[in-house]
């Protein structure tokens, strides 16, 4: 029988950063998927990153993950979205093309070192006293592991609708894992239900592109991974059409077939993501709404509506695509479709996303009541890591919501857990300032470098980036610069304020590359990425100092660890509710428990009270 | 970890009130006001900005490990008149290296710095819960709701003001309006507005619980004691006929016309030699001029050398002695005393019903500083400063007005972008 430190069950993009990883970690590892070619197929959109998506997606980079390298190479128009609103709400987004990034994805995985790829379905797990051994396959075989990810998606009791038709699937083509689910049913673990939906595929070859407006990607991409230098295929641009009354009155008329309206679905949708049916329901004064036609790829001819999925019977689909401009004869090559799935309450997990039922048992994705591919992925960054730790016998990692929107996510999820689908947001980073696309790689590698999951040439790329950093810095920080001297280029500056550096003079909004070039000698000679990176650096330098305050008590409150089975009846002090709260929520830290619901200063007070008499107690 | 103050005994009138400052920065703030600090303790005069004199206080220095909180502490024991813990309290909160301490901060520094044991901590823990509890029957008995309510109106307003421009950063690539700045700056102009008139009206309201002060001015020997004994009844001030008797300021309360007034018998105001009479005089001049009103006593022509206002009451002492045809009181006969506390009943009333529903400090500092930040993200709108930013300055004041009503989160931005915007392209 094969052996592994970890196994990771699922080739989705959870699964597939998780697996590797690990293995870069020095796990061995297996990936089980159904099949090979399922390894990183987009089952939604075919986009990667957006606003706070994009961070994600540069953090995973900064750990050497593989999602922004295949997205890259799969690119096939890259966007910077909020240009004109300040770098830390500017996050990286590409249309890639499907097949491309499976490709890319399925041989960067046989490449990868450390790592095999087991195909076959996973139907069990093996418990022994609580503790996850390994998993069982379809055909009987047992393959034991120090440590399980499972990255399940929405295969959990999946359920595909369609009008009024209902069929059990994972996505679609793909059967769900019912099994699966009846062993956590079993373990007692909270489960919850979720939707989500697509929109039909269309056959871009019956689109009436002529009359559409089209939108470009930018003219000079920025990429996901700091190690891309340039596109990999060719480029494409994106349609925009509109809906229209008539589709409006279409869908109206036909309300009570949609599998949603007509109460087949019990799942919970989410609110940023509306079927067409919920946006002409529920903003039943607007006209008409947006929809983006992405192309799937460039040799694919499938193209991807963005704006109107469904739950309609495919007749209403027909209907309606067909009465909005450019779609008049569009032939649908998939219908879209609603899928409920059950989730695991993301509460029942530990910061590195172990099972606390389950030791050795880790999840990751859609399986804890988030969407989106790259919240899934970095989710398998964290699971991944940790389980792949855990087996080396080495301390776990937890991620933390001041440096990365890793540690915002996980936070969030295993503190409040969720009541829609959970996806990322800026607004959600509290210190968003801080935690910029742009210095994801200087918040995070380092750690990753540590934590040894960074390789060779990323590191080299990463030490020489800080290096020309350090000398701009030191250059800028010599050079001195009147008020006048500043005002003379065109910044907006009081001339009878003091002199500045080089480096505070950046810290002006308006302040510009050019008139640093023009101030300070030697200045042109820095590259401009460089130079960019130090400006942003000092555009925000100001707003971070404030916000130590924060940080600092942040900090202090996460250091303070609350055992897992700390009884709280024994803490004295907490009301019956408090206990039962805090029992529920079983914060880890300090930090955690101030965020549970109803819980008082006071009530942390005792509790920190206690947890330091029971330090005391344990050094004497 | 940063400096914290606030008042640590119970708010009204006593005594003694004790406001504690603690932190790295509390013996440097303590200097710049009481311009140096004792070793362990000591007398010091509290100045203001102005260089003003607040009052006389015992100071106590504590070295870091010794103090309550495990932190240097400064302990500034002041005469209880809430006017000046009040006064103190506004000059400390003008130190940037300063803020209000949080519910138990101080408690909660204490734990942490080993200064207290298990028990302790429990103890103070029931308090603070009761504390807090109290406090939310106050507000909601003394303000009716009434602040509350607005509170939560300038809140929805600038959660709203938050959510139109985070949905234009998260959403940028959804049907949501292009500029959301002028529905911005419409409700940033209303919500300033708003919060303005309340922190206007502070003063007042903060007399309506506290009672309104009304100080009797005049030169020395114009009768301003016996007028003072006649209304109150009772011998509060020594009277003679020796000008400059009265060399403190003595203070009788009493009900008028349904309000808690408290009546100031100031030292005559003159030229003086005596030292000790020309320190009564500055302080009578310094009371009178924070007073809420003034009974300007004239005896003759002189007209006393002091600030005041329209609404202030001029009138004639020692009506007995006195055949002019202006208003004319006499302490001696009770001439007219009938309707002076008219008058000034008449002119408190008038107050009351301008005044404010926001009544404590805390309020009155938060929503000041919610006011500043409102101005300084109209500024960078102006200023054409990045989203990012603006932002996060709205956050901040939201952060403000939330300690008036409870804390702000994220799902609530969330929830107004959801319910405004049709998001999911």
């Amino acid at each position: 029988m094969k052996h592994y430190d970890v196994i990771v069950v699922g080739g989705g993009h959870a699964g597939t950063e998780a697996a590797h990883v690990s293995a870069r970690s020095g796990a061995k590892t297996a990936l089980v998927t159904l099949s090979e070619d399922g390894i990183g197929v987009l089952s939604c959109n075919p986009a990667i990153g957006g606003l706070g998506k994009g961070h994600l997606v540069r953090e995973i980079d900064a750990f050497d993950g593989v999602m922004g390298t295949v997205a890259d190479a799969a690119g096939i128009q890259f966007r910077l979205l909020n240009r004109k609103k300040g770098p830390a709400v500017q996050g990286p987004r590409a249309q890639v093309d499907r097949q491309v990034y499976r490709a890319v994805m399925g041989r960067l995985t046989k490449l990868q070192e450390n790592l095999d790829i087991l195909a076959g379905e996973a139907v069990g797990l093996l418990l022994v006293y609580g503790h996850c051994e390994g998993i069982t396959l379809a055909d009987g075989a047992q393959i034991k592991a120090h440590r399980v990810v499972l990255t399940t998606g929405t295969f959990l009791r999946g359920v595909i609708h369609i009008g009024d038709v209902a069929k059990p699937g994972g996505r679609m083509g793909d059967k769900p894992s019912v099994l699966m689910a009846q062993q956590l049913d079993e373990m007692d673990i909270p489960l919850g239900r979720l939707k989500t939906g697509t929109p039909p595929r269309l056959d871009g070859r019956t689109i009436n592109w002529g009359g559409l407006e089209m939108q470009p990607g930018d003219d000079t991409p920025s990429f996901f991974s700091a190690l891309t230098g340039a596109v990999s295929i060719d480029q494409v641009s994106c349609g925009i059409t509109h809906t229209n009354e008539r589709t409006h009155e279409i869908i109206q008329q036909n309300l009570s077939k949609s599998a949603m309206y007509g109460g087949h679905i019990e799942g919970v949708g989410p609110r940023y993501c509306p079927s067409i049916e919920d946006k002409v329901v529920r903003f039943a004064d607007k006209t008409s709404h947006q929809i983006f036609l992405e192309p799937e790829g460039v040799s694919d001819h499938t193209v991807y509506p963005n704006g109107i999925s469904t739950s309609l019977p495919v007749e209403t689909q027909d209907e309606y695509v067909h009465s909005i401009a450019g779609l008049e004869n569009a032939k649908i090559l998939q219908p879209g479709y609603a899928i409920e799935y059950d989730h695991v309450d993301p509460r029942a997990l530990t910061p590195t996303l172990e099972l606390r039922a389950c030791s050795g048992l880790y999840l990751a994705g859609q399986i804890n009541g988030t969407t989106g591919y790259e919240e899934a992925a970095a989710q398998g960054l964290v699971a991944g890591l940790n389980a792949a730790r855990s087996a080396q016998g080495l301390e776990p990692h937890v991620f933390t919501r001041r440096t990365s929107y890793i540690g915002v996510m996980v936070d969030d999820l295993v503190t409040r857990g969720v009541s829609e689908p959970y996806r990322m947001f800026t607004s959600r980073a509290e210190f968003r300032l801080s935690l910029r696309a742009d210095n994801a790689d200087q918040r995070l590698t380092d750690e990753g470098r540590q934590l040894g999951v960074v390789g060779e040439k990323r590191w080299k790329h990463f030490s020489d980036k800080m290096e020309a950093l350090k000398n701009a810095r030191s250059l800028l920080d010599k050079s001195k610069l009147t008020a006048r001297q500043i005002a003379s280029v065109g910044a907006k500056v009081n001339p009878d304020t003091p002199n500045r550096t080089g480096y505070e003079a950046l810290s002006l909004n308006d302040f510009t590359l050019d008139m640093l070039d023009q101030l300070v000698p030697g200045a042109h000679e820095i590259d401009v990425a460089t130079k960019t990176q130090v400006k942003y650096d000092a555009l925000y330098a100001h707003y971070i100092e404030r916000q130590a305050r924060d940080v600092a008590a942040l900090e202090r409150d996460e250091k303070m660890t609350i055992p897992r089975d700390l009884d709280y009846a024994m803490v004295g002090g907490l009301s019956f509710e408090l206990q039962n709260k805090l029992t529920a929520a079983k914060p880890s830290t300090l930090a955690h428990a101030g965020r549970v619901d109803g819980i008082t200063p006071a009530a942390l007070l005792v509790i920190s009270a206690y947890l330091r008499r029971e330090q005391q107690k344990k050094a004497v | 970890m940063d400096t914290i103050f606030a008042l640590a005994t119970a708010p009204g009138r006593a005594g003694v009130a004790i406001v504690r400052i603690s932190g790295v920065d509390a013996v440097a703030a303590a200097q710049d006001i009481c311009g140096s600090v004792p070793m362990q303790r000591g007398v010091r005069r509290i100045i203001d900005g102005s260089g003003d004199l607040i009052d006389e206080a015992l100071v106590l220095t504590f070295q870091d490990k010794r103090s309550f909180t495990g932190e240097p502490v400064v302990e500034l024991h002041l005469h209880g008149s809430p006017a000046i813990v009040a006064a103190v309290l506004d000059l400390l909160g003008r130190d940037k290296r300063l803020r209000f301490a949080e519910a138990g901060e101080f408690t909660r520094r204490a734990l942490e710095n080993g200064r207290l044991d298990l028990a302790q901590v429990e103890g103070l823990a029931d308090l603070i819960d009761a504390e807090t509890e109290a406090q939310r029957k106050q507000a909601v008995r003394v303000f009716d709701g009434a602040l509350g309510a607005l509170a939560d109106e300038w809140r929805q307003q600038l959660v709203r003001a938050a959510a139109l421009i985070e949905a234009t950063i998260d959403f940028a690539d959804e049907d949501v309006p292009e500029d959301v700045l002028p529905e911005v700056r419409g409700i940033l102009i209303n919500v300033a507005g708003s919060l303005k008139e309340q922190i206007d009206g502070v003063g007042t309201a903060e007399r309506i619980r506290d009672g309104f002060e009304v100080a009797i001015v005049g030169a020395p020997n114009a009768g301003k004691s016996t007028l003072l004994n006649r209304i109150a009844g009772r011998e509060a001030a020594l009277t003679s006929s020796v000008a400059g008797t009265t060399r403190d300021v003595i203070e009788v309360r009493l009900d008028l016309a349904g309000f808690a007034v408290t009546l100031l018998d100031t030292a005559g105001i003159r030229e003086t030699d005596d030292h000790v009479e020309g320190l009564g005089v500055a302080l009578a001049v310094k009371r009178a001029e924070a007073a809420d009103l003034r009974v300007l006593l004239m005896d003759g022509d002189e007209v006393p050398d002091i600030h005041v206002n329209s609404q202030d009451i001029v009138v004639r002492g020692k009506a007995d002695t006195y055949n002019g045809g202006d208003f004319a009181v006499s302490g001696e006969t009770g001439a007219g005393v009938d309707e002076l506390l008219e008058r000034i009943g008449m002119i408190l009333k008038g107050r009351a019903q301008c005044a404010g529903v926001a009544m404590r400090l805390r309020h009155k500092v938060a929503m000041t500083e919610t006011v500043t930040r409102i101005k300084a993200v109209q500024g960078m709108i102006e200023d054409n400063i990045g989203l990012d930013l603006i932002a996060d300055e709205l956050r901040a004041a939201i952060r403000a007005v939330d300690i008036i009503v409870g804390r702000v989160d994220v799902e609530d931005l969330l929830d107004e972008i959801f319910a405004s915007f049709c998001i999911g392209k």
